[in-house]
């Protein structure tokens, strides 16, 4: 017996409204989760850069406090996390199920994951502009915002387009808590229904999106990176 | 040479750096005078301390013990404000340049500016005004990456410059740059230092830059200053072993162990060499002496150039004759030059300062 031949033929006229909705879902969640990422993840970033020894503000115990937090946290699998911070979620949006109770996890997840990204591209920096900018009497704060951040922003807008696809990736399990998405409605529609084209589509929107991202990723950090 | 006012000032100055295999003494208690006006440099083989005896200077490093002092001020007392105000006051050029690549030539002559707070206006005249100094007006609007290395090193001094400091700190300025680069550069530093009246101290393992722009140069060894002086002096005369290896080095006036070897098999006879310099040692000293003696002498070896514009450097001689007649024209030479006896074939002896390939095992020297 054929399964797909089986399905009733999609009723589009429903789905349609369905589609668009989780559309909207998923782009409200990665958004503000990248939103909090590029403000947390870049702080913790550059802090796990400069207090790195013989940097900026050289703190070898800071430093191994944030290493060891970050890879604490960076290896637990997402489906996991996102249950297991309930309490830090209950606390934050006043419930534990919904759109706006996975942007918590998701949030976190995706600042971990960017501060070692940002981590990373900084190390990059050769270490005599920052000595050249210390020898001009820039203050070290002036050297993160004027120095450091700039000549790494070409990476760093790759790392945070990477981060944008890593961040769709968490939201397809929103549904675990009822928080909806494209990945919820691929799964609810598509997969326990098995409906191969709601799962086709959801699949292309996704995939849409994924690429317009990176393409403007790769277009910004080309006319940075223009030098 | 007139004494000038002290600009910079090491007292006892000692950094040590601790390693996971020890300390190192990077500075290890350094007494030195810097004057106003002065084009001063430090030479010394890699690892002697010069970058870190610098950094000093602008307390990009902190001093373990002893002073600083930058316009009587100990520059490591103060506090972070005011010794940013005081490292405004101090340029500093570096051997990778180190050009902020996010910026255009004219925003990384304009960063120092934007640090110290000028308006936009002023910043602008005062970019124009630099970049001509440096003649790279036209390139106000390329990126780092898009200059030669000579263009990069002009920005860097052009950026250097911006605030008008006293004092302009050049580390290795030159050592990625060829030779006729170098020479621009030279130049530039030069003008810096007469027509701007900047004191310029210029690290460098290169003798030829030395020679080229600085007044007084000190010898760096272990993190110590092994000797310091007028550039003539210390070259011509130089004290110490490392001192007389750059100047071997540099010049190439003394045979390296090898070439004695290889000079000994061809002039089996009795090997000297006699130093030339401006005082007494000239060549003219030399032909006296052996017209005086009933020697002959052949130069089989040799080098002279200039130094501050003074002759300086050696020629070595194979020497024929009475024992008793070579004896009493070294003696008669020895009085106005240095006379190095390096002995005969038969009983050689040996250059304590010689440099450049060793002799291959079995030859004697
Ligand atoms: N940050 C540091 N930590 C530990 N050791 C250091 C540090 N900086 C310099 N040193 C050590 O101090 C000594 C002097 O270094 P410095 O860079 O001053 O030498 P240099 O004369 O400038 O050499 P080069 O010609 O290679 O630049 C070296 O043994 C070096 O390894
Ligand atoms: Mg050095």
């Amino acid at each position: 017996m054929n399964l797909v031949a089986a399905a009733r033929p999609t009723d589009w006229d429903r789905m349609l409204p369905a589609l668009w909705e989780s559309l909207g879902e998923t782009l409200y969640m990665v958004g503000v989760s990248l939103l909090v990422a590029l403000v947390a993840g870049l702080a913790l970033g550059l802090a796990l850069y400069v207090t790195r020894a013989g940097n900026l503000y050289g703190n070898r115990a800071v430093n191994i406090v944030l290493n060891v937090v970050v890879n604490i946290v960076r290896p637990i699998p997402f489906i996991i996390f996102l249950t297991a911070i309930g309490p830090l979620t209950l606390a934050v949006v006043g419930t534990t199920i919904g759109t706006d109770a996975v942007i918590v996890p998701m949030s976190i997840m995706a600042s971990f994951a960017f501060s070692r990204l940002v981590e990373q591209n900084l190390v990059a920096v050769d270490p005599g502009v920052v000595e050249a900018a210390r020898a001009m009497g820039a203050s070290r704060f002036r050297v993160v915002w004027s120095v450091l951040v700039p000549e790494a922003l070409g990476p760093l807008i790759l790392g945070y387009t990477f981060l944008f696809i890593g961040v769709v990736d968490m939201s397809a399990m929103a549904g675990m808590i009822g928080g909806g998405g494209l990945g919820d409605f691929a799964i609810r529609f598509g997969y326990q229904r098995f409906n191969w084209e709601i799962t086709f589509v959801a699949v292309v929107v996704i995939v849409a999106l994924v690429q317009i991202a990176q393409g403007l990723g790769n277009l910004l950090a080309r006319k940075v990176l223009r030098r | 040479m007139s004494e000038r006012e002290p600009k910079i000032v090491f007292e006892s100055a000692t950094k040590v750096f601790r390693t996971p295999k020890g300390e190192v003494r990077a500075v290890d208690g350094v007494d030195l005078t810097i004057g106003a006006g002065e084009v001063y440099g430090v030479i010394g083989y890699s690892g002697a301390g010069k970058s870190t005896l610098v950094r000093l200077i602008n307390a990009l490093e902190p001093v373990t013990s002893g002073r600083v002092l930058v316009d009587g001020r100990d520059v490591h007392s103060l506090k972070e404000s005011e010794l940013r105000r005081a490292r405004a006051d101090i340029g500093m050029i570096f051997q990778q340049f180190n050009l902020l690549s996010s910026r255009t030539v004219a925003g990384n002559v304009a960063y120092p500016l934007k640090v110290a707070g000028w308006p936009r206006a002023r910043r602008d005249a005062r970019v124009a005004e630099l970049l001509d100094f440096v003649g790279l007006t036209d390139k106000a609007r390329a990126y780092p990456s898009q200059l030669s290395g000579g263009q990069k090193q002009r920005v860097g001094i052009a950026r250097a410059l911006a605030t008008n400091p006293t004092i302009l700190l050049a580390d290795e300025s030159t050592s990625a740059l060829d030779p006729e680069t170098t020479q621009d550069v030279l130049d530039i530093v030069k003008r810096v230092n007469v027509e701007l009246g900047v004191t310029v101290v210029v690290i460098t393992h290169e003798m030829e830059v030395v020679k080229y722009v600085c007044d007084r140069v000190a010898v760096m060894e272990g993190g110590r200053v092994v000797e310091h002086g007028d550039v003539y002096d210390v070259f011509a005369r130089p004290q110490h072993a490392a001192t007389r290896r750059f100047v071997g080095t540099a010049l190439r006036d003394r045979p390296s162990p090898a070439a004695l070897a290889r000079l000994r098999r061809r002039h089996p006879g009795r090997i000297v060499t006699v130093g030339v310099r401006e005082d007494g040692g000239a060549s003219g000293e030399l032909t006296r002496a052996l017209r005086d003696h009933p020697v002959d002498g052949t130069v089989i070896y040799g080098g002279i150039t200039e130094i501050a514009e003074r002759p300086y450097g050696s020629l070595t001689l194979e020497l024929a004759g009475e024992d008793a007649a070579i004896a009493a024209f070294l003696a008669d030479l020895g009085r106005t030059t240095t006379v190095l006896d390096l002995g005969t074939a038969a009983h050689p002896l040996t250059d304590p300062d010689a440099v450049g390939p060793r002799a291959p095992k079995g030859a004697s020297a």
